[in-house]
């Protein structure tokens, strides 16, 4: 078998302690100490560059920092296969031949075990979790037949099929339309009956408000972590996006703040 | 007749074996290739092969040109190239693909300055460089039975753990599967599968086999399976169809195979691009 290992109940999903990451000399995460408890929501936001993905690789135990300890219930990332890290779609190659079914599948290699096949058991479990982000109807189509609302939710199905306790998503919301990004809020929301915690790197702090428990807002070090309505004051923010945002008017009176710089590849297109 | 045309070459037993070597590293090579080209591996395979050469020739040498002993240092090369290479690729001083061109060159180099200091060289270095399929001896086909037979039974048994690094590394990672093992298993079975190729396509050649019978079925399907299944049949095809043209058009059998693969793949091409205008 691959590795799994139990959950210490009475330890934080996740305890992030002085965590700090360089890449080449330079800092990309500094002195990062935070921790979450089972079934949180957070939003992670920050301008271009701020080190969310490192951090998210850092969590899921992909990087290994420079300093620093992370803990998901007790141990180390890398005996857990309960963290999910959902990709930016751009990461991705649509092109790869695979079913949405199959790349469900993918989810379950390491519950598999080495040189076992899927069996019936397997593919109810994928079909489930397809039904539960409502796109089990498209389960034979190849990947990049979907639209940009629906390779999120293919992702998050995956999640559930990994059985992931941890999930964490890089700006699942970019370039998506607003129907879709509203969709997929829902989706997560419904997802906190099932004990998943979520953490979500995002430029939209109008939906950090709306819909997350916590926000962290990251340049490197946390600046600000905290309920929606402390963490988003211009001080902060000032000291999180430096000059480079422009205020709005939120729908419900909120400040929201756009990081407006102009990342090529954050916004593909939808479909 | 067309059956005479047909049955008249299998008469020999150089051309049944060379069919039967044709067809099998035809299969293997294409359902290694199947993930080359996926992960976008097309110039390793090709630096690959190019590699071993040297070692090759450092055989050929010692043996006297026996050929059946060459088909183990075919291996022993293509192994430690390929995890040679693969380490190269992880240094940061000179870029990827620029170290393994520097690489590949410079071992070819190596390879036909050793095997030049033998007077009548010509011969036995256009056989390394572009096969000589119809000179397989009955023992050379049992090795290539055995090991492509260990090459397609691997990929059989760890097809999850393949498909999932290929497609997405991080959930590879996260999912805590044996990463860098994988990733060097699949070196080791593209070595396999290059030197088990030697003889039916020569290293110049090799690339072909590897990446076009399954970029021509990476165009007419999205499944997985089914792709590597096509790029079986039209590398096997190809094999049994180049091998007629080399008898009765009397060209060199390893570029009548990769030509009808060619030929394979340029209809696919026209056939998927008239589809979608």
């Amino acid at each position: 078998m691959y590795p799994h290992i139990s959950h210490q109940k009475d330890k934080p999903i996740l305890d992030v302690r002085d965590v700090s990451v360089r890449y080449d000399g330079r800092v990309a995460l500094n002195n990062v100490s935070f921790h979450l408890h089972v079934g949180e929501r957070i939003a992670v936001v920050g301008p271009n560059g701020a080190g969310k993905s490192t951090l998210f690789k850092v969590v899921s135990g992909v990087l290994q920092p420079n300093s620093g300890d992370v803990t998901i219930s007790g141990s180390k990332p890398t005996v857990h296969s309960c963290i999910a890290y959902i990709p930016q779609r751009s990461q991705v190659d649509w092109k790869f031949p695979v079913s949405v079914a199959d790349v469900v599948m993918m989810g379950r290699s390491a519950k598999l075990g080495p040189f076992n096949w899927p069996k019936k058991r397997d593919w109810d479990f994928v079909n489930q979790a397809l039904e539960t982000v409502e796109i089990g109807d498209l389960s034979k189509r190849q990947i990049s037949q979907l639209s940009g609302g629906q390779q999120q939710r293919m992702f998050i199905a995956r999640a559930l099929a990994q059985e992931a306790e941890l999930m964490l998503m890089d700006e699942p919301l970019t370039g998506l339309d607003t129907p879709a990004q509203e969709g997929l809020l829902d989706l997560l929301d419904m997802l906190r009956t099932q004990k998943v915690t979520v953490m979500v790197a995002t430029h939209d702090l109008e939906q950090a408000a709306k819909h997350f428990d916590r926000i962290m807002l990251l340049n490197k070090k946390i600046v600000a972590f905290g309920d929606p309505e402390n963490v988003l004051q211009t001080d902060n923010l000032l000291s999180a996006y430096g000059g480079r945002f422009r205020t709005v008017e939120g729908r419900e009176g909120l400040l929201a703040v756009d990081d407006s710089c102009c990342d090529e590849g954050a916004h593909d297109h939808v479909h | 007749m067309f059956i005479n045309w047909l049955v008249e070459p299998l008469q020999y037993e150089f051309m049944q074996r060379g069919m039967i070597a044709a067809v099998l590293v035809g299969i293997v090579c294409a359902v290694v290739g199947t993930y080359v080209v996926l992960r976008g591996m097309a110039f390793f395979g090709d630096a690959l092969a190019h590699t071993i050469l040297p070692g090759i020739a450092v055989g050929y040498l010692i043996t006297g040109g026996a050929r059946d002993t060459l088909f183990w240092w075919a291996l022993g090369t293509a192994i430690i190239a390929a995890w040679g290479i693969g380490a190269i690729s992880k240094q940061a001083e000179v870029k990827e693909d620029t170290a393994i061109g520097i690489i590949f060159a410079g071992m070819f180099a190596l390879g036909i300055a050793l095997i030049s200091t033998v007077r009548s060289y010509a011969v036995d270095l256009s056989h390394f460089l572009f096969g000589d399929v119809l000179g397989v001896s009955a023992h050379s086909l049992w090795l290539i039975v055995i090991f492509g037979t260990l090459v397609i039974l691997t990929i059989a048994a760890f097809y999850k753990e393949f498909l999932t690094l290929s497609f997405d590394p991080i959930l590879a990672a996260t999912l805590r599967l044996p990463v860098n093992l994988l990733n060097n298993l699949l070196l080791g079975l593209i070595a396999v599968t290059v030197a088990v190729s030697l003889q039916t396509v020569g290293v110049a050649l090799m690339v072909a086999m590897l990446v076009t019978p399954a970029a021509t079925a990476y165009l007419l399907t999205n499944r997985l399976p089914i792709m590597m299944a096509l790029a079986a049949f039209f590398a096997a095809l190809a094999g049994v169809i180049g091998l007629y043209l080399s008898y009765y058009l009397s060209i060199a059998s390893g570029a009548a195979i990769v030509l009808t693969a060619t030929a394979f793949f340029l209809l696919a091409f026209l056939w998927k691009r008239s589809k979608r205008n």
